[in-house]
């Protein structure tokens, strides 16, 4: 009687994960980070990377509000580092004296500029599309970082006889490219208004960046370096949070390992 | 620490002749409140979930003092706790977290609640008042939700607030006032705020109501029979208090894995995108405690009968005490209803599957099953309690303990010395 319950059920959430997979877009393929497992950190010559990717092409469209540029000392900059990245920077502010909005040199406490003055702005510059904020992008869509990883090395140009390839059958039938729209498998839709102003296809085509430390500036090196830095602007405190969680698991198991010991001590005489 | 060498403190002394409160708690937690010997670890779980909501109301009072409940700022309030302030990232993670493991906990202490029958004759008020804690709790947690403002903050709100207007004639007047406008809106968010600040205090005096009923006949056992004398009993404090510091050790591990390894394992991603009116999200989900209970309203067609089902679930556990009819209380000794129990446990997970899928194709009926399953458990208990050819009860605690355990009739005394 049990088995055959048990059965039915298997068999039941089987039919269900079956025919729940089909025409769905392909899961992100899990890539390798330096931040992942318990004692995971994020490798600072990657930060500085795809802090540089960032500045050079992603910050054309994308604002990144929650990132002052006093938080960059976590990428491993000094002082006076930071203070020049600061001064290339043009904020607004005021009113002044004479209530006037007047521009100035960035400050390490200014945080990052965004690239268009309001939301209405940025999406009438991006065909209608709002380019979103990237500063909680690695961790606000399932997936996390591999997500960002695969819609960055994601774009493709779809083949004319695509119907008639495997590859593609999570493709409705029906789908057609819209005008001004890039393919791309891993978007939710398959079709981005992600610019391409810069190559014909993807944002980040092979060399646009010229990296300060001599790295070659492949698709997938960009993609893996700004992902790093997106992930380090979406839980700026994952390091900490790592290092304070071994001490707490340590000192939390040794004091539960006493304390079954006392149990078992207070409780000898009972059974 | 025993009540005679406590008394010789001079300052408690002083305090207990004006207000007894030492005796009181040793009455309550201490050496002179007797419990059954025989207490399995599925009974640690309340004692789990009050350390939890006291880690919800102190991680929470924290937070508040740096949120701001206000439509245009809550989402970057919580992004500065994040980043900025001290420690902020900490306290959010386990407030989060804590939700969750909150529900986890008390889940469980309810199952274990149906499975051994603790809910029968004399601890039905008892248990009254644990139902009405889980319905404050839910309350409490989706309230909490809708703070970070988030998308799915904001769609969860309207979601579940729009399920008033299915009442007839009013509806649609009771969701403009629980809105406090058209929509959901800066004065929704404030009102739930206020709530989510006052609710947990409701639960904290409910819980004090919860444990005073439960003092008066003591906790059930797993065998379900009633203590027979002193011998069937140990005292609280040590046996007791050790036992659920030991269990808060073991489940401070769980939390603490999660809130420092995974902490956004149980959350929506969604949640990370500010809450925008004009943009739906493609899944508008719960939180995963709610995932059953979602299921069955969307197994209903129609809207009323859906929201009528979904509240029903919880309320009839009101009931419950009423419903099942047997005599016997514990699982152990009812053959039929153990399996019965079991198959009510699969229903609730699998609701809760189909709750995180959208409601196409054969979640639909899957669901639909699983709905009538969810309510004909509480037909079956009933009739069940007539014909059920209960197990032979052994006539003690202390018989089957002694039995198993091996250690001679001087066991039998020795447990009292200890107070």
């Amino acid at each position: 009687m049990k088995k055959l319950l048990i059965g039915v059920l298997a068999a039941g959430l089987g039919l269900t994960l079956t025919t729940a997979e089909a025409a769905q877009t392909p899961a992100p393929p899990e890539q390798e980070w330096s931040f992942d497992g318990i004692v995971g950190t994020f490798d600072r010559a990657a930060l500085q990377r795809g802090l540089q990717v960032y500045r050079e092409v992603c910050s054309g469209c994308h604002s990144l509000k929650y990132i002052a540029f006093r938080n960059l000392s976590d990428l491993g900059y000094t002082q006076a580092e930071i203070n020049l990245l600061a001064l290339e920077a043009v904020v607004v502010d005021g009113p002044d004296d004479e209530g006037e909005m007047f521009e100035r040199d960035g400050r390490p406490s200014d945080y990052f500029p965004s690239p268009f003055p309001n939301d209405r702005a940025a999406a009438a510059a991006n065909n209608g599309a709002l380019p979103p904020d990237l500063s909680l992008m690695a961790k606000a869509r399932k997936g996390g970082p591999d997500y960002t990883y695969a819609i960055l090395t994601g774009f493709e140009e779809l083949p004319e006889n695509w119907k008639e390839l495997d590859e593609y059958s999570f493709l409705p039938r029906d789908f057609k490219l819209q005008e001004g729209l890039t393919f791309n498998r891993y978007f939710p839709g398959h079709q981005i208004a992600m610019a391409d102003q810069i190559a014909m296809a993807a944002p980040l085509a092979g060399g646009v960046v010229e990296y300060a430390d001599g790295t070659e500036a492949t698709i997938e090196q960009m993609s893996h370096d700004v992902t790093t830095f997106l992930m380090w602007t979406a839980e700026p405190k994952l390091e900490v949070r790592k290092a304070w969680g071994v001490k707490v698991m340590i000192f939390v198991f040794v004091l539960t390992v006493l304390l079954g010991f006392v149990k078992k001590k207070v409780w000898a005489d009972v059974h | 620490m025993s009540d005679k060498g406590m008394m010789n403190n001079p300052v408690i002394r002083w305090i207990e002749y004006r207000m007894p409160i030492f005796s009181f708690l040793n009455h309550s937690v201490g050496t002179e409140y007797p419990s059954p010997k025989n207490l399995s670890y599925w009974w640690n779980f309340g004692s789990l979930a009050g350390i939890v909501l006291v880690i919800m109301i102190v991680t929470g009072i924290l937070l508040a003092m740096q949120y701001t409940p206000h439509a245009d700022h809550a989402f970057d309030s919580v992004e500065r706790i994040m980043r900025d302030v001290n420690s902020g990232w900490l306290l959010r993670y386990l407030h989060t977290n804590g939700g969750s493991f909150f529900f986890i906990l008390v889940y469980i202490h309810v199952f274990r609640g149906m499975y051994y029958g603790s809910y029968k004759e004399p601890r039905e008020l008892l248990w009254i008042l644990g139902v009405i804690i889980l319905l404050i709790m839910m309350a409490t947690a989706f309230m909490g939700y809708v703070l970070p403002w988030g998308q799915m903050s904001f769609w969860a709100a309207k979601v579940i607030t729009n399920l008033f207007s299915a009442v007839p004639w009013i509806g649609d007047w009771i969701v403009t006032w629980l809105w406090g406008g058209f929509t959901v809106g800066n004065p929704t968010l404030n009102r739930f705020y206020s709530l989510h600040y006052l609710l947990p205090f409701v639960l904290v005096a409910l819980v004090v109501l919860h444990i005073w009923a439960l003092h008066q006949f003591g906790s059930n056992n797993p065998l379900g029979i009633e203590a027979k004398g002193p011998q069937d009993k140990i005292p609280f404090h040590p046996y007791y208090t050790v036992k659920d510091l030991y269990g808060m050790g073991v489940f401070l591990l769980v939390f603490f894995a999660v809130v420092f390894f995974a902490p956004n394992l149980l959350g929506e991603p969604d949640n990370y995108i500010e809450a925008n009116p004009l943009a739906t999200p493609a899944h508008i989900v719960p939180e995963w405690y709610f995932m059953p209970y979602y299921a069955i309203l969307r197994s209903i067609p129609q809207k009323l009968l859906g929201v009528i089902a979904m509240f029903g679930s919880l309320l009839i556990l009101l009931v419950l005490p009423w419903i099942d009819r047997s005599p016997v209380k514990s699982a152990r000794f009812r053959p039929v209803y153990k399996w019965l129990f079991w198959v009510f446990v699969v229903v609730c997970f699998v609701l809760g599957y189909i709750g995180a899928k959208p409601p196409e194709g054969v979640y639909v009926v899957v669901g639909r099953i699983a709905t009538a399953a969810y309510f004909l458990f509480f037909v079956v208990v009933y009739f069940l309690s007539y014909i059920e050819r209960p197990k032979p009860l052994p006539a003690s605690i202390s018989e089957p303990v002694l039995k198993g355990g091996g250690s001679p009739a001087g066991a039998q005394a020795k447990p009292m010395e200890k107070a």
